[in-house]
């Protein structure tokens, strides 16, 4: 090439100019978009804000109570006033970020005359059965009764009852105040038939800091979808013992009423089984002085494990299984009894582990072993076991006994063994109880995918996400409206969609990617390629600098 | 009133079913069964069954009430409406070679196999989920079974149990030739036993002796079976069988002979009281022809014969049920001795162990004239740790050389000397008469190539791409953006004055 020219010098500088900033043009319009892209984790949008709002939440549990006046009950210028609607609302005090507002909605009425008439007969259970027979009440609603000041329908020290249906009688009052110490009344003893704060707290004991009751709190299973319910008979010596149960008749007649009043909480499934050389964990104590052997308190815990391996996990559902075991001590051990805190023999011989299910001891009666060779015949006297385990399957599903106001007569049992407003509590409790567990779910979740940047979010876990917060909102408008049954069915759907979004297996592919992994990579090739463009560029804009700099000296 | 209705009616119907029931003689039962087999190679084999019958329709009890019958098999078969389930895991392989016909075969790693009931709609679902509830109870990794190795055969694999068609679409068939079968599959298996490992044959199911063998398989059979001899209605089988071949030559110390308590380091000490049959039969069938073989104790009080997979076959059974059969000793150990040793010679095996000591193999062996004999030992190439290899792994490693010491017959009769006299070089090894010399030969040491890994691969990967990409790029980069001229020189160089000292003598103008 001939020599160039100083014009021509020039030229090419800036022609090598253009071009290195043609490179840096590139690489930034084309080659970062392309690397952000292709490098990019697929993150579908989630509603942080309104998951953030759920924090915030203000339950509001309304419990619509329908008050009907008979004739004597208030005074008389007072009835003129009927119909009206009272509203009663007291905050809950717990330590939990949400707010729990407890609302009465009172509605007074004047008492038709069909429901006069019942009131007016002799006892309470006749009025029951001819007041519930019409109309069947919504859950979570309560009906009160006044009746007169000096009616006989009640023992006359008594000023309340509580039925066993959604209905309760309360004595009336003739004062000039009546209404506001009827209302008193009658809060006390709709609070007794729905919500009380120990309801609530129990509901919520995982998501209450602990205190020196939470672990009584703890003692319920957590709510779920379904709960299956297995009875075990373990017979660790065969030789000795040959027991029988007639455990399909004793379900059906005592478990399966139980449950099917029960079947609003849950979907329930019930089997049993016969465990043979099934051991405790624990060697049982002689007492000599009663020749018998004893489990100490402080030993149960160790009864249980041993055992649980042979129990079989439940093959064919995910629910959480209730075990209640009955066992039968071998010969070289009975007769075994459980000895409480004191020392003393405990009335049941049972005892149950929170969330996990009950144990009895049954005892064979020692007389059998005198009349005939082993192993002897054993039939177990399926009453007196399955008392126990009603009652065991009562705690364990957080139906306590309820704080019954001063005066207040309670009534018996029903046929069932479970009142239909302590189902309606159980379902308070457990939509309170869901919402929670929903709202932390989906709280923990959003902390974690706004932390890990890692992590991949499909349109599936997305929806599920804005599936489990609309069904929480609509959830707390239901509870607020009143309206129970829906609630419950809303909260429900909330845990489950929450649960399923946060242990989606989708979100773990990415997760463990660390950073040193990516800078191997990413350093060797952007190195050497970024260099020359930075150093190119620094030097254009020190030359430019230099040179819009020289004018200014010369001017 | 019309509340006391419906409840009236309600007690009647507990009633009805509740007679029932109590007239009901007991609606399970319980056999039990060891067959032990001394095989044609010297290895010993044992075959455990136990079958559960359940006379119960599964199907149609919405509540579920198991007594001998496993819960976790029950709730299967309602919930997945299974017709048939055949699942089998196996370590090892069954040398029909050298041990002659099974008796229940299986392929090595685990199988699975199942009939639904007709109802099922979607059956690839069903199966999907009946596999990783049975990975669960078995722990095994029975959840890789998917499509890619499931197949539905259509000729074989017909359903073994009570069947009235047999459409092929709700047959599926899968096989996992890798699965390692372990403890951890047999536990749950063991749990599965209504007297545990507690009582009766399965005491002697003890796990470190049950994997220390030749092979090793356990299965789960369920099947629908007749109820009766008119088949009116079904029952529900459960078998599960295990058989093990031990190699009772090495653990024996080369002698043949075994007794339950070397096997299983457990003898029977009761029976399982729920079995309604406990029974242990050994083959003794070379017993009747010639007394003078075998031995068995204690002496077998009856004898069973039949043909057995073409053979006719001897057993002595062994009822555990029979009180005098226990009550005498406290337990039972069944021994079996060889009067005759088969054959003279000694094999020394001492195993390996990792990083620790070699293997060693010493065998006395008598040869016969004019022959040839091979030693030949398997070997698996493995990979070490990675900072185990020699700086230059592939050169190989060595296996050092096998050693031959001998006393070879000599052609002629060496007299006797004395040792001190006789010259150094034929005096090191003692001979203790003239007939024969002593020989002690080695052979070359192997050098056997080890797989090696390619120790730094990925990351050279990485870095020559990388390097390639940036020089690529570099020289292009270089060439966009640099500007080239030429830069007249101020003074030249050593080079240019001497090319011009040059110049000037040839009389050419200088550059």
């Amino acid at each position: 090439m001939a020599v160039a020219g100083p014009a021509a010098t020039d030229l090419e500088v800036v022609r090598g100019k253009r071009a290195a900033l043609f490179f840096a043009a590139v690489a930034i319009v084309l080659g970062l978009p392309l690397w952000w892209k292709t490098t990019e984790t697929y993150r579908a949008s989630l509603p942080y804000s309104q998951i953030s709002g759920l924090n915030a939440l203000q339950l509001r549990l309304m419990v619509p109570v329908t008050v009907v006046f008979t004739r004597e009950s208030v005074p008389l210028d007072d009835q003129e006033k009927l119909p009206f609607t009272v509203v009663h609302e007291r905050e809950i005090p717990l330590k939990y970020k949400m707010k729990i507002k407890c609302r009465f909605q009172k509605a007074y009425r004047r008492a038709l005359d069909h429901e006069e008439e019942a009131l007016s007969s002799g006892s309470v259970q006749e009025a029951e059965a001819m007041l519930d027979e019409p109309q069947e009440q919504a859950e979570g609603s309560l009906t009160v009764y006044m009746i007169s000041e000096h009616s006989s329908l009640l023992p006359q020290d008594m000023m309340s009852y509580i039925g066993p249906k959604r209905t309760a009688v309360v004595r009336g009052i003739m004062h000039r105040e009546a209404f506001n110490i009827i209302g008193r009344r009658i809060v006390q003893v709709a609070q007794a038939m729905s919500l009380t704060e120990d309801v609530l707290a129990a509901a919520l004991a995982d998501h209450l800091p602990e205190d020196k009751w939470s672990a009584d709190k703890r003692r319920p299973l957590k709510s779920s979808l379904g709960y299956e319910i297995t009875f075990s008979l373990l017979n660790p010596d065969p030789k000795s013992h040959d027991v029988h149960w007639d455990i399909e008749g004793a379900v059906r007649r005592h478990v399966q009423p139980f449950l099917n009043a029960l079947s609003a909480a849950g979907n329930f499934s019930v089997d049993s089984q016969i465990l043979y050389y099934a051991m405790l964990g624990v060697n049982p104590r002689f007492d000599s002085a009663s020749s018998s052997y004893y489990l100490d308190m402080h030993n149960l815990p160790h009864v249980i494990n041993p055992v649980e391996s042979r129990l079989g996990s439940s093959a064919a559902s995910l629910y959480p299984v209730l075990n209640f075991l009955l066992y039968v001590p071998e010969l070289a051990h009975s007769p075994l009894y459980i000895q409480d805190k004191d020392g003393a023999p405990v009335a049941t011989n049972a005892f149950h582990s929170p969330r996990w299910g009950g144990i009895m001891v049954y005892n064979v009666d020692s007389k059998t072993y005198n009349a005939s060779a082993l192993p002897v015949r054993v039939e177990v006297d399926m009453v007196r076991v399955m008392e126990v385990f009603l009652a065991q399957l009562r705690l364990l599903f957080g139906i306590a006994q309820p704080q019954v106001p001063p005066k207040c007569l309670l009534s018996g049992p029903k046929s069932e063994g479970l009142m239909t407003w302590e189902l309606d509590r159980l379902l308070w409790a457990r939509s309170v109880e869901n919402l929670a567990t929903a709202t932390t779910t989906l709280t923990s979740l959003a902390q974690l995918l706004g932390k890990i940047s890692n992590i991949v979010i499909k349109d599936d876990v997305a929806s599920e996400v804005y599936r489990a917060v609309a069904a929480v909102q609509k959830s707390a408008e239901e509870l607020a409206s009143g309206h129970l049954a829906s609630a419950f069915v809303a909260s429900q759907e909330a845990v489950t969609s929450s649960e399923r979004a946060f242990f989606d297996p989708s979100l773990l592919h990415l997760l463990y990617f660390p950073d040193d992994q990516k800078f191997a990579i990413y350093i060797p090739l952007f190195l050497p390629m970024a260099v020359p463009i930075l150093l190119s560029l620094v030097k254009i804009f020190l030359e430019t600098y230099k040179s819009w700099k020289k004018p200014e000296k010369t001017d | 009133m019309a509340a006391a209705m419906p409840l009236a009616l309600l007690v009647l119907l507990l009633l009805g079913p509740r007679g029932w029931c109590l007239a009901e003689p007991p609606r399970d039962s319980l056999r039990e069964e060891l067959v032990i087999t001394p095989l044609p190679s010297g290895d010993v084999a044992a075959t455990f069954q136990f079958r559960t019958r359940w006379d119960s329709e599964l199907q149609r009890e919405g509540v579920s009430h198991y007594r001998l019958f496993p819960k976790a098999l029950g709730q299967l078969i309602s919930k997945y409406s299974l017709r048939e389930l055949h699942l089998s895991f196996t370590q090892g392989f069954w040398r029909t070679r050298y041990w002659g016909p099974p008796f229940l075969q299986a392929p090595s790693g685990a199988e699975l196999w199942v009939w639904f009931q007709d109802t099922v709609t979607d059956v690839d679902k069903s199966w999907k989920e009946l596999s990783n509830v049975l990975s669960g109870i078995f722990c095994a990794s029975l959840n890789f079974i998917d499509s890619t190795n499931t197949v539905t055969p259509t000729a074989s694999f017909k359903p073994l149990g009570l069947a009235n068609d047999t459409d092929h679409y709700f047959l599926r068939y899968a096989v996992l030739p890798r699965e390692v079968v372990c403890t951890e599959n047999l536990t749950p298996w063991k749990k599965l036993l209504p007297c545990s490992s507690k009582a009766g044959l399965s005491v002697l199911l003890k796990a470190d002796r049950l994997f220390h063998t030749s092979y090793h398989s356990q299965a789960v059979h369920i099947r629908p079976v007749c109820r009766n001899a008119r088949c009116t209605s079904i029952s529900w089988e459960l078998r599960q069988t295990l058989s093990v071949v031990f190699d009772a030559f090495i653990t024996g110390q080369g002698k043949k002979d075994w007794s339950l308590f070397r096997m299983f380091s457990r003898t029977l000490t009761e029976p399982c009281p729920l079995a309604s049959e406990s029974r242990v039969y050994v083959d003794i069938t070379n017993y009747n022809q010639d007394n003078e073989t075998l031995e068995v104790n204690p002496p077998p009080t009856t004898t069973y014969q039949d043909i057995i997979l073409g053979t006719r076959k001897t057993y002595a059974i062994y009822d555990l049920l029979d009180t005098a059969m226990i009550n005498n000793s406290r337990n039972l150990n069944i021994q079996l001795k060889w009067k005759r040793p088969p054959e003279n010679g000694y094999i020394h095996y001492q195993p390996a162990q990792d990083r620790l000591q070699p293997h060693l193999l010493e065998m006395l062996i008598q040869l016969p004239a004019n022959s040839v004999t091979k030693v030949s030992i398997q070997f698996e190439r493995a990979l070490l740790k990675w900072t185990e290899y020699t700086p230059d792994p592939n050169h190989g490693f060595y296996v050092s050389p096998s050693v031959l010491s001998a006393l070879v017959p000599s052609v002629v009769a060496a007299k006797p000397v004395d040792w001190e006299e006789s010259p150094l070089f034929n005096s090191l090894f003692p001979v203790s008469d003239g007939s024969n010399y002593f020989v002690r030969l080695y052979t070359e040491p192997l050098l056997v190539n080890l797989p090696t890994p390619d120790f730094s691969m990925p990351y050279n990967v990485i870095c020559l791409t990388c390097t390639v990409v940036a020089v690529c790029y570099g020289s292009f980069y270089n060439l966009l953006t640099r500007t080239f001229h030429i830069e007249e020189p101020r003074t030249g160089g050593l080079a240019k004055r001497l090319a011009n000292l040059i110049r000037r003598a040839r009389g050419v103008p200088p550059l």
